[in-house]
Order: structure tokens, then sequence, then C-alpha cells
């Protein structure tokens, strides 16, 4: 147990760390790849409990698709940090009321006695044990209802974000393949001009 | 005490596994350029050692002893960060490849989806060191090698979930072992679209020629790691390297049956060479597809920009897709001698 609650440790103080940066941080592509490491750490996290599938696919989801295209936009739009830091103090109130409401409500949720020490055991299970198959036994007869209907609901939004972008824009050169490879003869491609020989 | 004991064998697990492939990954590079050298009708490096055989230690050493330059207002840190996140992913992946019966470092029970895992973080050494670097033609590598990895990986993690709909499983240790039989056991013969489509993804994602736009030394100089040198630029080089093994290993893994023997069922042959180890097979087998990743950028011109896109989304997906319903009914009907 020693080892594995050392390691808890490192990864915990890890993940508060990037956390703080992610909100403390000047530059948004600092915080952006802090984000990244937070992640990156919470699936370390998972894995001390046994959700091997969790981590791996929090890894695979947020860190490998997700933040990558996160990245992606903040690299691009050259943001200017200053005018954001404007007027710290005139919006102080205000926030300081948000972010108090919010302690008091996480305070409220886990001091609740629901998520007390006594009622979270952690089960242990032997190295054969599978925790994929098990989740996907759950989830393709139990949940089955409820997984259909939220995999629909991303279809949906699938669809729904790419004709948003399905525009008609104006001066585009997009080529179209096929008719590229139809043009067969040489009469489609070149012209021919006839010259007659010009007399000295 | 015990995990002590523990951690000192898994290291030496690791040394045992990363030494004899950063030697492949050096030899590989030599290879490069022979097999390309032959196949233009000229002989290649000849000239350090007995015919050019310490041509990437004269390589390694001239690369260690270079200045690594850095950029003005370039993101210090961030650029010397980025090889090396190129690079960790690259090997830490070969801890689920099998190198015979639960020969693995890790027996992962979720090995393909780690692979998965591992394989898509590789783009952050590319986008980190195109950022970082405070060039344009490094942004404009950068920014073509995420969205094609990107679109690629999508091609690649359907033509996976096929494997794993045949094999029933996401240990590799199982999915080799669900391929035996013969020769014909293997998957690459039910599940041969997918096979392609995923070597073909596997060389995009690799950013090798003919999908090599990223670097694209024509228009964009080097791409992302143009503005670096000495072991900065080799460790890129290195990860390069290191991921096309990789591929080569998983796609052998997976479609033609990692370790087993290819002579395995036939009469007289199969007995006769089953005292070779499973891993040379396995070895035999990535080297077989790394020459087809020599071949490819001796023989193909590269591909537009715009076309690598359609090809990812509008071929590769849609093939992998129909596909995947076709391995469903073959497991639905217990179609032999494959999916009974």
């Amino acid at each position: 147990m020693g080892f594995e609650k050392f390691l808890f440790y490192v990864f915990a103080l890890i993940l508060v760390f990037a956390a703080v940066r992610v909100i403390t941080v000047r530059n948004p592509v600092h915080a952006a790849l802090f984000l990244v490491l937070a992640f990156f750490t919470s699936a370390a996290l998972w894995l001390l409990i046994e959700a091997e599938f969790l981590a791996i696919t929090l890894v695979l989801v947020y860190v490998g698709a997700v933040m990558v295209l996160f990245l992606f936009v903040v690299m691009m739009l050259d943001l200017n940090v200053d005018p954001v830091r404007e007027g710290f103090i005139k919006y102080l109130p205000v926030g300081a009321t948000v972010a108090l409401l919010i302690v008091i409500e996480m305070g409220l949720v886990v001091g609740s006695g629901y998520f007390t020490t006594e009622q979270y055991h952690l089960i242990s299970h032997t190295a054969d044990y599978s925790n994929t198959k098990e989740l996907g036994s759950v989830l393709y007869t139990f949940y089955v209802y409820p997984f259909e209907i939220a995999s629909v609901i991303l279809l949906v939004a699938i669809i729904a974000a790419i004709s948003l972008t399905m525009r008609r824009r104006e001066g585009t050169k997009s080529q179209d393949p096929g008719q590229q490879v139809r043009v067969s003869s040489r009469d489609n491609r070149v012209r021919l001009v006839r010259m007659a020989p010009e007399k000295k | 005490m015990e995990t002590l004991l523990t951690l000192v064998i898994i290291l030496l697990k690791i040394v045992a596994l990363l030494a004899p492939l950063l030697l492949g990954v050096a030899y590989l590079t030599f290879a490069e350029r022979k097999v390309i050298g032959y196949m233009q009708v000229r002989i290649g490096p000849n000239r350090v050692g007995p015919k050019g055989w310490l041509q990437p230690i004269a390589d390694a050493m001239k690369l260690m002893f270079k200045e690594i330059i850095i950029p003005t207002r370039a993101d210090r840190f961030l650029f010397l960060l980025a090889p090396v996140t190129a690079f960790g992913p690259a090997l830490a992946a070969w801890a689920v490849i099998p190198f015979g019966d639960g020969m693995q470092i890790s027996h992962l029970d979720a090995g393909l989806l780690y692979l998965l895992s591992l394989t898509s973080l590789g783009v952050y050494g590319v986008i980190i060191a195109g950022w970082s670097s405070n060039s344009k033609y490094a942004f404009l590598g950068a920014m073509r090698s995420a969205a094609q990895i990107v679109s690629y990986e999508i091609a690649m993690g359907f033509a996976l979930v096929g494997v794993l709909m045949a094999a029933g499983s996401l240990n590799l240790n199982q999915i080799v072992l669900a391929q035996q039989g013969s020769l014909l056991h293997w998957y690459w013969l039910p599940l041969l679209p997918l096979f392609l489509v995923y070597f073909i993804s596997g060389v995009a994602e690799t950013n090798r020629a003919p999908f090599d736009v990223a670097e694209g030394e024509s228009e964009i100089v080097a791409g992302f790691h143009v503005d670096y040198s000495g072991m900065a630029f080799a460790v890129f080089f290195l990860a390069e390297y290191a991921n096309m093994i990789l591929v080569s290993a998983l796609a052998s893994t997976l479609f033609l049956g990692g370790w087993l023997s290819p002579f395995e069922g036939i009469p007289v042959l199969g007995e006769l060479f089953s005292f070779v180890p499973g891993a040379l097979w396995l070895v035999i087998k990535i080297s077989v597809l790394l020459l087809f990743f020599l071949w490819f950028r001796a023989t193909f011109p590269r591909y537009r920009y715009d076309q690598i896109m359609r090809l990812g989304w509008k071929v590769f997906i849609p093939v992998t897709l129909v596909w995947l319903l076709v391995i469903g009914l073959g497991v639905l009907a217990q179609v032999g001698p494959w999916f009974d």
C-alpha cells in the first residue's frame, strides 16, 4: 500500500498544481497545455483505483482529440491577454460572489454524507478481471436505452455542426477529383492552335 | 523490498526492449538510405566503416556535438519539450506488444485502447514544436500535421474496432492467439480492407511520404522542425522512425499473426521451422512492412493536401464502416475459420 499511496500523493500534487496553473498562467497556450497535464494526471489517478478503461478513454478522448483541436484554435487566435485583465477591480464583487456560491455549493454536496469513505470502498479485483468487459456488458444490457439515446443525441450534434459549416463560399478553388480523372482525350485539356508559317 | 524488486524487474524488461529498439531505429535510417539508394541505382552511404555500416553511429556523433540553437522569442521550455513529447509515446506504446505467448512488459487488458490513446499523443510534439519555434513555416507544418493526424486517427480507430470485433478481446496477446491456425487464419484475409486502411493510415500518421505534407521540404522547408538543430532535431528524427517501427509492429500483431509462424499447420514445413522463436517471426514481419514504408517513399510523389483529406474522410472511413458491418454479420453467422 505504501508505494501506491506515494504515487497517489505525487499525482495529486501534480494535478492540483496543473489545475491552478490553468487559471493563473498568462499565456493561453500554456493554460491549454496545463489542462492537458491535468487530464493526464487524473487519468493516472483513475488507474490507481483500477478504473483502467475510464482512464485510457479519458486520455484517448480528451487529451488525444478534444485538447488537440482546442490547442489548435488557441494557437491560431493570437489572443491578447492584457485587455482581458483590465477592470479587475470592477468585476471583483460579482466574481467573488459567484466564487463564494460555488464554494458553498460544493461544500454542501461533498459534506452531505453521500461521499463519505464509509460508503465508498475500493473493490479490488484479481488481475484477470476485465474492467472493459464488465462495463460493456452492463452498458449494452442494463443501460442500453440511455446509451442509445446519448449516442443519437451526439449524432444529431455532429450533423448540426457539419450543416452549420456547409455553406457555399465564393472564390474557393476546390477541385472535383472525379472531373479531373474523367479527362480522357487530348481535346479536353489542351487546345491546339494551328498557325500558318510566317514569312520572313 | 518486494516493490523495489518488481520495479527493478520492470526496468530491466524495459531496457531489454528499448536497447534493441533504438539500435533498430538507428539502422532503419541506414537501411532507408541504402534501400532508396539501390532503388534509384545508386549505392548509398558506403564510406564510414565496412560497406558504410558505421554510418548511423557517425550521424549520431555529429548530431550530438552540434549546437542546439534556440530561435529568438521562441518559447524555450516548450521548444525543448516538444521533441520529448514526440518521442515518449512512440516508446511507451511498446509496453503491450507481445513477442511470444504472454511475453509483454504489461499484460494490459485494454491493450488496444492503450495503444490508440498513446499514438494519439504523438501529435502534441508536432503542434508544440510548430507553435514554440515562433516561425511561420513551422506553424504551417504543425497545422497541416495536426489536421492530418486527427483525420486519419478516425479511420485507424475503426480499423482497430474491426480487429477487436473479430478477436473478441482488447488484449493483444488474446488477439494473436485468436489468429492461431495457419497463414490463412490471420486477420489479413477476412479483414483485408481494414488491413489496407490501417497500414495506409499508419503511413499518414507517421507523416511519411507520400503523406509528408507536414515536412513538405519543397514548400515549407522542413515544416514543424525547421528551427531545430543538433540533438533536438535528432530526437524528432528518432521519433519518426520509432513510430514507423511501431506501426509496422502493430500491423503485424493485429493482421499478420504477431509472433505466430507462417508455416503453422503445413505438414512438413511446420515442424521444420518450429524451432524458430516467435520473436524472430515478429521481427521478420516488421522488417517486411518497414520495407514497404521505404518503398513508398522511393515510389510515390507527395499527395496534395485536399486529396489527403478526401482520402481520409471520404474513402477510408466509409470503407471501414461498411466492413465493420460485414464483420458483424460474419461473427453472427460464425463464418469459419475466423469467426467461429
